[in-house]
């Protein structure tokens, strides 16, 4: 069963200012969709394999591919358009996450702090994320490299820091990169 | 002693129509100039550093950093102007030892840049792609040529660059978006073959770093 690209819940314009339609249109459409054409191949070669070398051969593909379609397909979904744009993007109401967050962080300010600081600290490709720890029952920041999946903590919140998710827009000032999310 | 941005040996504009000014401009004075100030910072630290500890723990800045130096250091030399536009040397490898090694461990220059730029864009993240020669000393024939890539800014440790070329997405993508295979292609005609072939001959590298 072949997997597929998702639909962006919004128009390719709609997280404007904060993220160019020229940024939306190549990251889904071109990045995205390659990783799900390559996890599609790398999948069908797989169930093809027929000893334990050839699956090993094959995993770093999968990782890769399989990483890309889960991290992204989360973040088009962890975005919205923002207030002004009369969409939910930026804003959070009263409730059990902004309650975890207070509890973890202290403010949304300082998790947003924090989640900069983590983010902007990776050394190349990668992700940061805001997650749920199952057995501690408390939030905390994570980075995966390249597309590594977050696997040890439930992601909550998302962020592609990827240079083909900014540059185009904010060259390489990373730190201007705004989300409304 | 600080370490310093090295110049650029050519204009900001001198490798178009291959790769942008603007990209040269970005990735000269904004990227590696980062990576000088992060290194000289991250040496400044390991310097004041009492404990085994807090070495360690340096280290990672260490590597990016001190990386991003030497591997930007090499890639501006092992560039120059295009000679398909006429205004130097770059992309054009003449007869010499260099171009009869390349065809010795590859067969042709075209399948030397078709594995090259294979291997390099089947790179999953940042990182560079490295013709790299391997066998000391001055004897010709042990020298043998491999390609080899590096992640995020690892620096090639064990053999001898001869060629670099960066594949993090600030080295391409404002000029050739997503499309990885076209800059790829278009960089071989600001390539240095000269330089290259320098770094080739001798036996110590080309990094002082």
């Amino acid at each position: 069963m072949a997997h597929v690209l998702p639909d962006l819940p919004y128009p390719y314009d709609a997280l404007e200012p904060y993220i160019s339609r020229q940024i939306m249109e190549l990251h889904h459409k071109k990045h995205h969709q390659t990783y799900v054409n390559s996890l599609n191949a790398a999948e069908a070669a797989y169930a093809k394999a027929s000893t334990p070398k050839e699956r090993i051969a094959l995993q770093a593909a999968l990782k890769f591919n399989g990483g890309g379609h889960i991290n992204h397909s989360l973040f088009w979904k962890n975005l919205a358009p923002a207030a002004e744009k009369n969409g939910l993007g930026g804003t959070i109401k009263d409730g059990p996450l902004k309650t975890a967050i207070e509890a973890a962080f202290g403010s949304l300010e300082n998790l947003k702090k924090e989640f900069n600081a983590a983010t902007l600290g990776i050394q190349g490709s990668g992700w940061g994320w805001l997650g749920y720890n199952k057995t501690t029952k408390r939030l905390e920041i994570a980075t995966t490299a390249n597309q590594d999946p977050l696997l040890h903590l439930v992601p909550i919140i998302g962020v592609d820091i990827w240079e083909h998710a900014f540059y185009l827009q904010y060259l390489n000032v990373k730190a201007d990169v705004r989300h409304p999310n | 002693m600080s370490n310093t941005l090295p110049d650029l040996p050519y204009a900001y504009d001198a490798l178009e129509p291959f790769i942008s000014r603007q990209i040269m401009e970005l990735h000269h004075k904004k990227h590696h100039q980062t990576y000088v100030n992060a290194m000289n910072a991250a040496e400044a630290a390991y310097a004041k550093a009492a404990t085994p500890k807090e070495r360690i723990a340096l280290q990672a800045a260490l590597k990016f950093n001190g990386g991003g130096h030497i591997n930007h250091s090499l890639f501006w030399k092992n560039m120059a102007p295009p000679a398909s536009e006429k205004k130097g040397n770059g992309g054009v490898l003449k007869d010499g030892p260099l171009k009869t090694a390349i065809e010795s461990a590859f067969g042709t220059f075209d399948n030397f840049k078709k594995e090259f730029n294979t291997t390099t864009a089947a790179i999953q993240g940042s990182g560079w792609g490295w013709l790299f020669r391997v066998g000391q000393g001055l004897n010709p024939s042990t020298k043998r040529l491999e390609i080899v890539t590096t992640a995020n800014q690892d620096p090639l440790l064990t053999h001898v660059p001869i060629i670099g070329v960066d594949v993090w997405e600030h080295a391409f993508y404002l000029q050739y978006l997503n499309v990885k295979a076209d800059y790829l292609n278009a960089i071989w005609s600001v390539i240095n073959f000269e330089e290259a072939e320098k770094r080739f001959l001798e036996g110590n590298g080309a990094s002082k770093l």
